[in-house]
């Protein structure tokens, strides 16, 4: 078929309908440009953090190439050609102010590089050939092999070393890969109680919100909105309000403790503790993440129709049978939503943790936190950021594969 | 990664922040955005400083901005982004080195900058050894030390050792949780010569002695992270002893009369001040306003608000009452000589070095 032009009736349809696809494509535009600029530039920017280590080349910017072609294998330090050329860099880097950072950065390599910089910056411009023999004098470091081996690998534009840090690895001067040891170790620690903790947060969440939606579900309207109400009313109340309730609640001079104290059930020196550790992120976040589970569970379950259970029992079940048979399996949708829901939020959590948390109740968080507003070292806080995102993306890929997120239903 | 996303998305919001910002600042007045750590402490420098000043310039305003714990953070972001919005920023002395290695505050010439003493003195002298970075401007003393419940304890604890002492005084303490202070304690308590502590921090042993001797109390310890924290601790009798600024510890038993007092063995001295931001705005007004915030009168009328040292030598004679308790405050000052026998001015240098494998080591410890 063809139109009056002869052109075929498809292609000029497949025109047609172009002009209309691109029209409506225009109309998104300014959202999706919003979105690329506001969260996804941003977000990779700060992920790429994790590797990128252009600072010791740029600023060491003659002693650098120099580095990376020298031969660190025999032992010995490095040719008086790199020693000249530290002293230029170091000579630039401290009238820009620039030279500081690389100690800091170095610093995070091997504690000690911090201090030998802002010594030797301060003196790099008087300092006479042979320089060699002039860095070695202003500091013994320098003359140590080690301290150029771990100049010379992090010369590089790329490094790896944030995430042997995050992994808890140990990188040698000269590259070699090991495991910390147990008195440095902590974040692979870290990261299984984020997921440990994360995973009881949700399963409590979803054996408290069952039967509370199911209550909201079926009674009548004007009890379950008064109902509701009081499930979202502590969801309005300031996070940092209700953490400090808890707090009240459930420290050892606290009411509940009082409580058992008073009606004998504890001895007054066997006070329980609840709060400044795991115990205490874990109420304290059950408790602010419940609706987050109540919702989506409710907005299923107000869409099973009651003739269903009905129609079980006239079949024959038992109470016990029809709702495992019938009842529960309609309201899967609604617990993968709320499960994933919760499960992801406190993936993330750090300012209850950070409460309430105590030694043994902070998460990864807490310490990506630490790391981007206190140590600075961003590099590391990117890549503990990168590893939980990659966490996730595996646990969503499984339950993708075993629940199927097309069940997923948020009302 | 919800903190990181929030990070990198500042540098953005920071730009947009400062492209409706310009136009607003167009007025005649100037806005100075200085920021502080809020509470008590923004209240005494609005009082010592902030208001008069703004008396004497009219066309001056100045917005207190509280985000100081952030700010070692935001600086960098703003600096990142091109957009510097803040004009002058509290830093204790530990971040101000950071910050100055990063080139990210402006170094400044103390003589130049600031008001000489009354006597003359020029203000590199009058602040003597407080000056720690070319970048920093002290403003006050401040320490870490020790408060305890006089009500839970038979006998008042006196030496740093009584901290560690769990059979003489029994009951839970309160630290604050990072490294610094801590190992220091620890190794005092222990027996090594406070002159040699860091020297003995230096080894491998010297870590695992300090260690060792926190092990001792490590259960009954609920470590504490904001400075808010220890005070309520004690006031809620969770713990009988605790780390905690002098100031915050001043607060509790003065104005909030609780059954507290205070252990000033081995007061660790830290420092507080002024850092300029790279590429802020209201350069000249800064620099007009520091000159009055910091000579001698100002940094010993803060006194009045706050129980935290003034960081001039010349400002010392004139502390006076407190401002609404009318008690005389050179007693309550962690530099007032009955205070101060035994006193640590922690060593930045080497924790500067140190502080992010330490921290590292300390919390692997924590977690075992």
């Amino acid at each position: 078929m063809t139109t009056a032009d002869g052109t075929p009736l498809k292609v000029s349809l497949a025109r047609a309908q172009r002009r209309l696809k691109f029209r409506a494509f225009y109309l998104v535009l300014p959202l999706f440009a919003f979105i690329l600029i506001t969260f996804f530039v941003p977000v990779f920017d700060m992920l790429f953090r994790s590797v990128e280590n252009q600072i010791v080349p740029q600023i060491l910017e003659k002693t650098a190439p120099l580095l990376l072609e020298w031969d660190d294998r025999d032992g010995e330090l490095p040719p008086e050609e790199v020693f000249a050329a530290a002293k230029a860099d170091f000579e630039k880097g401290y009238a820009e102010k620039t030279i500081l950072k690389v100690g800091r950065r170095m610093n995070y390599e091997e504690p000690g590089f911090s201090s030998l910089f802002r010594k030797t910056a301060r003196r790099a411009k008087n300092f006479e050939p042979p320089y060699k023999e002039a860095f070695i004098e202003r500091d013994d470091e320098w003359g140590e092999v080690d301290t150029w081996r771990y100049l010379k690998r992090e010369s590089g534009a790329f490094t790896i070393s944030y995430y042997l840090a995050a992994l808890d690895m140990s990188y040698g001067p000269s590259g070699e890969i090991g495991v910390k040891s147990d008195k440095r170790a902590i974040y692979i620690n870290l990261f299984q109680r984020t997921l440990m903790l994360s995973l009881l947060i949700t399963v409590l969440c979803f054996l408290l919100a069952y039967p509370i939606s199911y209550l909201l579900a079926t009674v009548s309207t004007k009890t379950s909105n008064l109902l509701l109400i009081l499930v979202l009313l502590p969801f309005w109340t300031s996070l940092l309000v209700r953490t400090s309730a808890w707090i009240a609640l459930l420290q050892q001079e606290g009411v509940i403790n009082d409580l058992l104290v008073g009606i004998g059930l504890i001895s007054d020196d066997g006070r329980l503790a609840m709060i400044h550790n795991a115990t205490g992120t874990v109420i304290a976040m059950t408790h602010i993440l419940l609706p987050f589970m109540v919702l989506p569970l409710y907005s299923v379950m107000k869409t099973i129709p009651p003739t269903y259970m009905r129609a079980a029992k006239n079949l024959g079940a038992t109470p016990t049978k029809a709702f495992i048979r019938v009842y529960f399996p309609n309201t899967i949708s609604g617990i993968g939503a709320g499960g994933i829901l919760v499960f992801i939020i406190s993936i993330g959590y750090y300012i209850t943790p950070a409460l309430v948390g105590g030694v043994d109740g902070t998460l990864i968080s807490n310490f990506i936190a630490y790391h981007i507003s206190q140590s600075l070292n961003w590099g590391l806080a990117a890549a503990l950021g990168v590893i939980l995102l990659g966490l996730v993306l595996v646990l969503y890929y499984f339950y993708d594969k075993v629940v199927g997120i097309d069940n997923m239903k948020l009302g | 990664m919800k903190v990181s996303m929030k990070q990198s998305t500042l540098a953005i919001a920071a730009a947009a922040a400062i492209g409706f910002g310009g136009i607003g600042t167009a007025s005649a007045a100037t806005e100075l955005v200085i920021v502080s750590w809020g509470g008590a402490y923004t209240a005494s420098q609005q009082k010592a400083y902030h208001e008069p000043y703004m008396e004497a310039n009219p066309d001056v305003t100045i917005i207190n901005d509280d985000s100081a714990a952030e700010g070692v953070a935001k600086i960098r972001a703003m600096s990142e982004a091109g957009n510097v919005t803040w004009a002058l920023v509290d830093a204790v002395a530990s971040s101000a080195i950071t910050l100055c290695d990063e080139g990210l505050i402006e170094e400044i010439d103390h003589d130049a900058v600031l008001e000489p003493a009354p006597d003359g003195t020029p203000a590199s002298e009058d602040f003597g050894d407080l000056i720690v970075s070319p970048c920093f401007i002290p403003q006050i003393v401040y320490s870490t030390t020790f408060g305890y419940r006089e009500d839970l304890l038979s006998e008042a604890p006196t030496s740093i050792s009584d901290v560690f002492d769990m059979e003489k005084f029994p009951g839970k303490r309160s630290l604050e949780r990072k490294p610094i202070n801590n190992l220091e304690w620890a190794l005092i308590a222990d027996g090594v010569d406070p002159d040699n502590v860091y020297d003995v921090l230096d080894t491998d042993e010297g870590i695992d002695r300090a260690f060792a001797k926190l092990d001792a109390i490590k259960d009954q310890v609920v470590w504490w992270d904001k400075g808010a924290q220890p005070t309520q601790l004690l006031a809620d009798g969770e713990v009988v002893m605790a780390s905690a600024y002098n100031g915050r510890l001043f607060a509790a038993i003065e104005e909030e009369d609780q059954p507290i007092a205070m252990m000033w063995d081995w007061q660790v001295f830290d420092l507080d001040g002024w850092v300029i931001p790279v590429g802020g705005p209201h350069r000249e007004e800064v620099m007009k306003y520091l000159r009055f915030a910091t000579d001698t009168q100002r940094l010993a009328d803060q006194a009045k608000f706050i129980s935290y040292g003034p960081a001039r030598e010349s400002s010392a004679p004139l502390v006076g009452k407190h401002a609404e308790l009318g008690i005389e405050m050179a007693p309550h000052m962690p530099t007032n000589p009955e205070n101060a026998k035994n006193t640590l001015l922690f060593n930045y240098e080497w924790w500067a070095d140190r502080q992010d494998d330490l921290t590292e080591r300390f919390n692997a410890w924590l977690a075992q």
